[in-house]
């Protein structure tokens, strides 16, 4: 018989570790419904058993999106057995939630993990009290030297082929005679497993199964008032001190701590020194500073870097794709004597775009690895606590930090780290605004558009990032005034696991992982996107076929640029199509920005610059120009950037919705520096063969860029109609006032 | 009243009561901090917030507008 396993466990306890080692290779990644939850499942190597891996949770609260998925699971889905994985070097708090577990009353046993290092600090678990005291088998374990692995799995085969229910750990006399009455007045309402899981939850107040159980609610009403006066407390506080009062005293008895070395562990001294109140901020900019100049490179006059992963990326796509993979392929398409529009697609559509998009593959492992490294160390904990107090002015915590700093190499992985955000709102707001953070393929543009109109302008780089960090803040201000993304303010509350040495295999399959979901995508909508943008780049408006030429005159996509480029008039793009479909095949990705400007302007790809620089600096004044990049930085992400937003949006509506925002944004920003900077000395004319053009004052772009900033600045101090954002801070005056 | 908002870093202090309501609450009770528990204030963040606790044996930080809901002695 096929048994289901779920495996649980807090954050931090070597869950994921204990999930590889338990599956190997054998493991489906796929969602929890209705949330953006990863529900990976895997056959335990050797046995039929099925394992389900359940979020890392402290409690079966009703209040994250994982805790729901957790505890809907273990109640209703009713698993064969549970693995509890508890960390041994921190035992009070992880038994916290297997008292709750042994509640459901399922087949439990505990995986007690990390016993090495509770060896390596000298200390002695008993552990046959504990399991006799907890009432179900407990395995020491450690997952990382995979030690005691099979012992576990064989311990899980018994226990769930025997249904051994383990007993509950009882409350002492008031509580539990509460428990015993919400028991009776909840019986035939349950199933009667999860009767006591259901007490003791109705005693606690607990929301959801007080919602559906109103009846059993009002029964017991009276005892639980009963109980709150006798004990001078909340409910909800009494069964929780309840638990922690149980769990010491199993502790006490159980664990034997060695004494202490006097300057801490090894970990606290690192962590003296990185979270210093000094020495934290440079620290920090550091790590930042090695691990992005190392990937992307740096340069500073003659000072130059070549980054790991530029260095990656330019061979992958000048020789890999540049040398082999397309000219294989065109020879082969070439083979049979003529180059069809079928041949076309194939080489300019499906190799130029997925091939681009592929490119920046290596620098985003490079990124990913890094970002890996840093989580499995326990410093991506620290960088949320040194830095949240710049984000809670804004409504955001330092977790949002995290993604913008992956953001930076690719929004795609950027935007997948948002996922690391407790509430639902950060995760959400961080998802549609990561990619405001200029990423490595925004950098050519940023870098062509300079040396087009300010040459030699260095400023105008770092110009970008604030920008763009600005616009994170503002959004993070602006959008949690919306309906859709109000809510009350998650607390940051957050464990600083010690850090440790990373494990080599963890971080390689993270990685990977990671990599192969992009890839997954560059596969599938990059792919399909990249088709379509060919089609109308190749057709004319009658569907005739005009040959590989990306946005010929008569193309659709020409057809198009032209009718829209009207809207983008007042921006300063003047009547220049060519601006608006460089822009729309930014969408494959952002540099490609550059490629249909050589081609539309014809000029060959060899000669990078010079030419397209005359070209443009004759077209775009330094206002518009410098509109004109932050339009592209701001507004839509790639496909693949879109994509992996809608994976954390979820609806497609909300995708949309996103991508209408970011587009709004964009242009009021463009709008703003175009109408305001045109009246800078030099910064409204034109380059035309060497002379300078003076440009007509935009008095009407100025004067909708003074309205436009007029509604952001209203949108900024517009009173909270929700009032969660500055519900604190009022909370806080409200506080002062009465002291 | 003193809460942990309050509380001076180097200092041990032991919980009286958790106010407060809702998710807020339960988080923090999840966490370990409940009535009679000790706490020991490892230090403030660089920019004054959050700070660092350990509390049964384990670190966590917290906002200290979520600390002042912790009364303690």
């Amino acid at each position: 018989m096929s048994l289901t396993i779920a495996l649980a466990g807090n954050p931090n306890s070597g869950k994921t570790t204990m999930f590889n080692k338990l599956t190997g290779a054998n493991q489906r990644v796929g969602n929890w419904p209705g949330v953006t939850i990863d529900r990976k499942v895997g056959r335990i190597r050797g046995t039929d058993y099925e394992l389900v891996d359940l979020p890392g949770i402290y409690s079966l609260s009703p209040y994250s999106p994982e805790e729901i998925v957790s505890r809907n699971f273990l109640i209703e889905d009713r698993p064969d057995a549970v693995i509890n994985i508890v960390d041994a070097t921190n035992l009070e708090r992880n038994l916290f939630l297997t008292l709750q577990i042994i509640d459901t009353g399922i087949p439990t046993v505990i995986a007690l993990n990390m016993m090495d290092q509770v060896r390596k600090l000298g200390d002695r678990i008993d552990v046959e009290k504990l399991s006799k005291e907890l009432g179900c088998r407990v395995i020491p374990v450690s997952a990382l030297n995979a030690e005691g692995i099979k012992e576990l799995v064989t311990a899980v085969g018994e226990v769930a082929e025997a249904k051994l229910s383990p007993e509950p750990l009882y409350f002492d006399g008031d509580i539990e005679t509460a428990v015993t009455q919400a028991e009776e007045a909840l019986r035939g309402e349950v199933p009667d497993e999860t009767l006591r899981f259901h007490a003791v939850k109705l005693i606690e107040k607990d929301n959801a199964v007080c919602d559906s159980h109103p009846d059993a609610m009002n029964k017991v009403s009276t005892a639980v008032r009963e109980l709150e006066r006798k004990k001078d407390d909340d409910a909800d506080s009494i069964i929780a001190d309840g638990r922690y009062n149980r769990i010491t005293t199993i502790t006490e008895s159980v664990v034997k701590k060695a004494p202490r070395d006097e300057r801490g562990t090894l970990s606290d001294r690192i962590d003296r020194i990185v979270t210093h109140r000094v020495w934290g901020i440079p620290i920090f900019v550091g790590v930042i500073a090695v691990v992005f100049f190392g990937i992307i490179g740096f340069s500073w006059g003659d000072f130059k870097i070549v980054g790991i992963g530029t260095w990656c990326t330019d061979w992958v796509n000048d020789v890999f794709i540049g040398e082999w993979i397309d000219p294989a392929v065109r020879a082969w398409c070439e083979s049979d004597g003529e180059f069809s529009s079928v041949d076309a697609l194939l080489c300019s559509g499906i190799v130029g775009g997925v091939g681009a998009v592929i490119g920046f593959l290596p620098q985003m492992l490079l990124m990913f690895l890094a970002l890996c490294i840093l989580e499995d160390i326990g410093y991506m904990a620290r960088i949320a606590f040194v830095m949240d107090r710049v984000f809670r002015h804004f409504g955001l915590s330092g977790k949002t930090l995290i993604p913008l700093l992956v953001g930076t190499g690719c929004g795609v992985p950027g935007i997948m780290a948002s996922r690391t955000i407790e509430s639902e709102r950060d995760r959400r707001i961080t998802a549609m605004t990561t990619t405001f953070i200029p990423c490595g393929a925004k950098l050519p543009v940023i870098a062509m558009i300079t040396s087009a109109v300010f040459p030699g302008n260095g400023l105008i780089a770092v110009f970008c990032y604030i920008m763009g960090i600005i616009l994170v803040l503002v959004s993070g201000i602006i959008l949690k005034k919306l309906k859709s993304l109000s809510g009350t303010p998650a607390p940051f509350i957050m464990e600083l696991p010690p850090y440790h040495i990373p494990s080599v295999a963890n971080i390689l399959k993270g990685t990977l992982d990671r990599g192969w979901a992009f890839c997954k995508k560059a596969g599938t909508i990059i792919l399909i996107s990249c088709i379509i943008l060919w089609f109308l780049a190749s057709y004319d408006t009658g569907l005739h076929y005009i040959g590989d030429n990306v946005g010929d005159a008569q193309s659709i996509l020409a057809a198009f640029g032209g009718a829209v480029c009207v809207i983008f008039a007042p921006l300063g793009w003047g009547d220049n199509w060519e601006l608006t479909v460089g822009t729309i095949t930014g969408l494959i990705a952002k540099e490609n920005v550059i490629g249909t400007f050589g081609t539309l302007f014809g000029i060959e790809a060899g000669d990078n610059g010079e030419g397209l620089e005359t070209v443009l600096s004759g077209m775009l004044t330094k206002s518009a120009g410098l509109g004109f990049l932050a339009f592209n930085l701001i507004c839509a992400p790639c496909f693949a950037a879109i994509g992996a937003m809608h994976r954390e949006l979820g609806r497609w509506r909300d995708t949309g919705m996103a991508i209408l925002y970011q587009c709004l944004l964009a242009y009021s920003v463009a709008l703003i520096i175009y109408g305001f900077t045109s009246y800078i000395g030099g910064w409204n004319s034109l380059v035309v063969d060497g002379t300078l053009i003076e440009q007509a004052a935009p008095v009407g772009s100025t004067v909708a860029g003074i309205v436009v900033l007029a509604i952001i600045i209203y949108l900024l101090w517009a009173k909270d109609p929700f009032r969660q954002l500055s519900g604190r801070d009022e909370y806080d005056a409200e506080k002062g006032m009465r002291a | 009243m003193n809460t942990l908002k309050n509380a001076e870093v180097g200092s041990t202090v032991k919980v009286v009561k958790l106010h407060g309501e809702g998710a807020l609450k339960k988080h923090l009770m999840d966490m370990g901090i409940t009535k009679g528990c000790q706490i020991y204030i490892r230090k403030v963040a660089p920019l004054g917030d959050p700070i660092e606790i350990t509390i049964r044996g384990y670190e966590l930080s917290l906002r200290k507008g979520d600390a002042e809901n912790i009364e303690v002695e």
